[in-house]
Parts: C-alpha cells; structure tokens; sequence
C-alpha cells in the first residue's frame, strides 16, 4: 500500500511536471522529480506568479514551510525555498529562487497569512529581505541582535554572550570569551579517491 | 439560543461600555506564567477583557540547533532532535532518521520498523497525556495532571528500558534503532495496554463533562478550514475541525500500512473537541501498540553489512576491518550523497518535518526543522482576536506548544 501511495503522488507530480513548463516558460529555469520530490526553480521575480498559480490551480493550498540555504560562494548568494502541501491531492512541491546577497524577494503574505513568520525566520536567520512582507522584525534571535546567525560566515558561537552580573544586579553583554579555542574538527579522510586502487573501490561499490 | 445572539449582544455590550477618550490596554504575559507552557511572551492589547491584539514574542528558548546541526556529522545531529519537542522526543528524532534514510536509500530492517512504530505511538501518548491534562490545568482544574503524570511516568520507565534514558533517547538511528529491546520489555508494554484505557476512561470522567471544562472550552478558537489552510495547520489542529488529515494514513512510512487504526476527527474545530480528538488518538495509540507487539517479527534492528551501522560488539573482538569501521563511523562518520529531501512524520502535535541539504560530506550541509507549534501559535494573534483574556491561555492549552520545537 505504501508503493501504491508513492505511484499515485509520482504520476500526479509528473503531470504537473509536464504543465508547468508550458505554462511559464522562461520563469521557470529548473524542473525536475528526485527523490520522489517535485522540485520547482523559479525566477525571484516571478515567484508569485508560479506560487499563486501552484496555489490556486494546482491546489497546493497549504503552506508547510519557508527558509533559505546560503551559497556564500554562489553569485546569487541565497536559495529561499518553499514547501507546499496539497491535502486533497496528497502531494508536495519545493519551489526555489535565488536571491544575491542584500537583495530581496517578494512575499507571500498575502497569498498565505502563515507565511507571515517563516519569512521573518528567513529573514532574521538569513537576511533575506522580503518585499511587502506588513512586519518584518527578528523572531528568534535576541531583542536588539546583530547579524544572520544561519549565515556560512557566521561563527558557531557566536559574538556576544550573556551572563547575570551579580554586582549591577542585571543582564550584561560581554564579547565571546572562550575557554578554549574553538575546534572544528575535519574528519574527512584527505587521502581519498588519491590512493592507486581507489578507482576500483567505486566500481565495486557501483555493482553493489 | 443560537451563536448570533450571543454574539450581538457581546458586541453591543462593548460598544456600550466604549467612551469617549478610553484607550486600549497593553499587558505583558509572560515569559514566565504557569498558562505559557514554557518561555512565551505575550503582549496584549485589551479593550476591558476583551483582546484586539495579540503579539507572541518567541525565541527565548532559541538554542540555535539547525546551526549546530551543520557543525556535527550525521550520527552526532540526532541527540539535538530529543531537545525539540522534549515532550514526545523519539518522534522527533524519526523525521530526521528518514530525511537520511530517503537520501542514502538505506533500507531499514522490519523489526526496526515495529519497534520505531511502538515508540512513535508511546511518545504520542506522552505528549498527549501532558497535553490535555494540563490544558485542563489552564483552566483551573489540578486533578488531571497528577493522574496523567502517574501512566507518564511509567512510559518514561519503557523509554528508559529500551535506550537507557527516560526522555532524551538517541534510540532512533539511520537505519534502524541503536539497540534490540530486553527481552521482558515487549510483554511490560503490552500489559500496561489495558489499564491504560481504564486511565484514559477515568482521566475523562474528571474533565469530558466537566461543567467548568465545557465552559472554558466550547466554541473557544473555533478554526474553520480556510483558517487550516491560511495557516498552514496540521496534525490535531486540523482534524479538530473534521478533516482527516493523518500523514500515517495518507503518506504512510515505516509500517503505519499495516496497522489497523482509525483517524478520530472532531466537528466544531474548537478547544473541546481537540481535547477529544487527543483523547481518542491515546486509544488507537494503544490500538496500534497491541499490533506491533502481537506483530513484531525477530531480526535484526540496523541494516547488516552496512558502513551505516556498527558492526556488532563481538565481531569488533575478532576482526579488524570491523574494528577499523566502527572507529570510521563514530569519528568521521558516513557519508551521504549530495541532494536535498523532505521528510515529514506526523508527530503528536502535527507536520514534522526536516529539510535536510547534503553536499556530500559527513556533515548535513543546512537542516531546517519545520516545527508545527511554531506555524500553530502564529495563528494565536488570528485565533485568539476578540475573545476574552482568560480564554487565551485555553487556546494556548489547546494549541499543544511546546517551546524547544517552536524556538529550535
């Protein structure tokens, strides 16, 4: 039964696959089904449009989840990714768009109120900037915070730590200290795929 | 006497009580207020007794976790996922189990798939054993948590059997779960089934037709469908108002296919009827522990000959190449293919679900965890407009926040 639900969702993401490209051409850049998941990359600029039409027509009427991935290295620095689910069809889709460093993308408030906080999320982890979003203030990190903790860039732990100062009797906020020095351990084996016969390791992985 | 007529004469109660030159009132509830259930804060703006707006501050449990995810290695991320939502903290780990699962294709054994079912169903009793009766608390009554917390405790015990801690069990692993259960403990679970429904059954005759219960509960936060889709609801919030939404139904995993249980929905999507609905999903959580362990085949619990999983004590004691995996997987770790998956459990409080972006390495290159509490008390401002102070905090009851999963 479990085989059968996964066939009915692939057969019904492949017709959507098949109508979206049509339906938008160069708005779409990317379009593909991996790991059973429909995977949809949109032009920023467009993003409404593909998201309102995901929405109204195809009936992905629930709004799962918005976040952003960070490609420091990337041109256009952030992913924003949109999860939709279709709970009379049973069917999911990821929508994605690139956004460079500082720049911003449109809102989906008003297609979906609950958008309201994972676009502050996204914006106050990332960075990212949304466009017409009514109230775009940090959500998690700290009153008065500085910077976008889920950025590559930004330290594991962080600039400012807290602690009770028992002589002002109140919160104070102090430069990180460490300890010790922060360790990052890399356990990546550096000799891989350098050795003579690692070639024939993936073949036979390959066969397996 | 129909809602309408409550309803205007409320209305023109207000206007009357309006004058010239009165100004809203703002008060903070919160972070630290018993009705919170954990670190919320609330800034509310009143009209007499009645709230115009609701501003929920969040964050203040926030310990960063999708960042720390990104700093440790596959096998080390899954105790982070126990601290989300500590209430029922197996079900959180399952998401990210079957993110990598969906991602390496491993396959996990069928007894693993039983034993991860029996315990997705104890933490759903957990969590809604804490769950309604404290939201009875919330409206004044102090029986029902001490009698929820006695059959609380005792599941703790099984959890603590199974993995050796009571509540943040690092059980579920990539592939299976870390250990085989003791030999006594699936008989102990199944004889602690039945009296279970007699707790359940005395639990609701403290509360179900509980005058004050009703009062404080009925027709508060009614959530019609356009709310559940505006909001992104999922879990309990949606079936509440007659939908029977259930991923274990609908996107079956592991082995829910073969589980024989029903999906309670409510009617009138308000705070009464999604006690109910909790109280009838504890009876078919029993429901489907009986089948597991009726059904619960013997075999292994971690895919074998697999560099996902350790090789097994005495073979370490024998053979090098085992020796040297076990040191591989604990230190660097394995490795999972570049590419990006969803994965979604329905967790007690609903959608849980991780994106995970793998770039290849030991390491998971982004995680973000899609918590249902947090899409669930943004809709607290939505909600909880125009009702009365002290129904707020029934709503928070009723909402099932738990603040590790909303704050991550």
């Amino acid at each position: 039964m479990k085989q059968q639900v996964i066939n009915a969702q692939l057969e019904k993401l492949e017709a959507i696959l098949g109508r979206m490209p049509e339906k938008f051409g160069n708005s779409i850049t990317h379009i593909e089904i991996r790991n059973q998941e429909l995977s949809i990359l949109a032009q920023a600029s467009k993003i409404i449009d593909v998201l309102s039409y995901l929405q109204k027509i195809e009936g992905f009427s629930t709004l799962i989840d918005i976040t952003a991935v960070d490609f420091p290295e990337s041109p256009e620095r952030f992913a924003v990714v949109y999860h939709l689910l279709s709970m009379n069809n049973n069917i999911r889709v990821r929508v994605k768009a690139f956004v460079p460093d500082g720049g911003s993308i449109a809102s989906v408030v008003a297609l979906w109120p609950g958008a309201n906080w994972f676009e502050r999320e996204a914006f106050d982890m990332y960075g990212v900037l949304f466009e017409g979003h009514p109230d775009l203030r940090r959500i998690l990190t700290d009153y008065g915070f500085e910077g976008h903790p889920l950025r590559k860039d930004f330290p594991l732990t962080g600039y400012q730590e807290v602690r009770y100062d028992e002589e002002q009797k109140r919160i104070v906020y102090e430069p990180v200290k460490l300890v010790q020095e922060f360790r990052n351990f890399d356990f990546l084996s550096p000799w891989e795929g350098m050795l003579p016969g690692d070639e024939k390791a993936k073949t036979s992985e390959g066969a397996k | 006497m129909s809602s309408e007529i409550i309803d205007k004469t409320f209305d023109e109660a207000i206007e009357a009580a309006k004058e010239p030159g009165k100004r809203n009132f703002n008060i903070n509830f919160g972070p630290q207020h018993p009705a919170a259930h954990g670190v919320l804060r609330l800034v509310l703006e009143l009209d007499g007794e009645v709230v115009e707006r609701v501003d929920p501050h969040i964050g203040l449990l926030h310990r960063g976790t999708e960042k720390l995810l990104e700093y440790k290695t596959y096998l080390q991320g899954t105790p982070y996922f126990d601290r989300l939502d500590y209430v029922a903290p197996m079900n959180q780990e399952h998401a990210f189990c079957l993110a990598i699962e969906k991602l390496t294709g491993i396959e996990v054994p069928r007894r693993a798939q039983f034993i991860r079912v029996l315990f997705s169903e104890i933490g759903r009793i957990l969590n809604h054993l804490l769950n309604v009766t404290t939201q009875a608390m919330d409206v004044g009554a102090l029986t029902p948590p001490l009698w929820g917390f006695e059959p609380r405790e005792q599941l703790m015990i099984f959890y603590e059997r199974a993995c050796g801690a009571r509540m943040h069990a690092n059980y579920f692993r990539p592939g299976g779960v870390h250990q085989d259960l003791p030999e006594q403990l699936l008989q102990d679970i199944y004889d602690w089934c039945d009296p279970f429904l007699v707790a359940c059954d005395e639990i609701e005759t403290l509360i179900t037709d509980n005058r004050i219960f009703k009062q404080r509960n009925v027709d508060i936060g009614v959530v019609d469908t356009q709310t559940i889709l505006d909001w992104g609801f999922t879990g309990v919030m949606v079936r509440g108002s007659g939908i029977p939404w259930d991923l274990r139904k609908s996107q079956p995993y592991e082995v829910y296919d073969e589980m024989d249980f029903e999906v309670p929905v409510g009617k009138n999507g308000d705070c009464y009827d999604r006690y109910l609905c909790r109280m009838d999903e504890m009876r078919e959580s029993v429901k489907i522990m009986k089948q597991c362990i009726e059904k619960m085949p013997q075999g292994p619990v971690l895919p074998e000959n697999s560099k996902f999983a350790p090789p097994r004590r005495a073979e370490m004691k024998q053979s090098m190449e085992a020796l040297i995996h076990h040191f591989k997987l604990y230190t660097e770790g394995f490795k999972v293919p570049a590419g990006e998956v969803y994965a979604a459990v329905e967790a007690p409080k609903g959608e849980f679900g991780v994106y995970l972006v793998a770039d290849g390495t030991n390491r998971p290159y982004k995680v973000k965890i899609r918590a249902p509490g947090f899409a669930h008390l943004q809709a607290l401002e939505h909600l909880g407009r125009h009702h009365l102070l002290a129904d707020i905090s029934a709503l928070i009851g009723s909402l099932d926040i738990v603040f590790g999963e909303v704050d991550r």
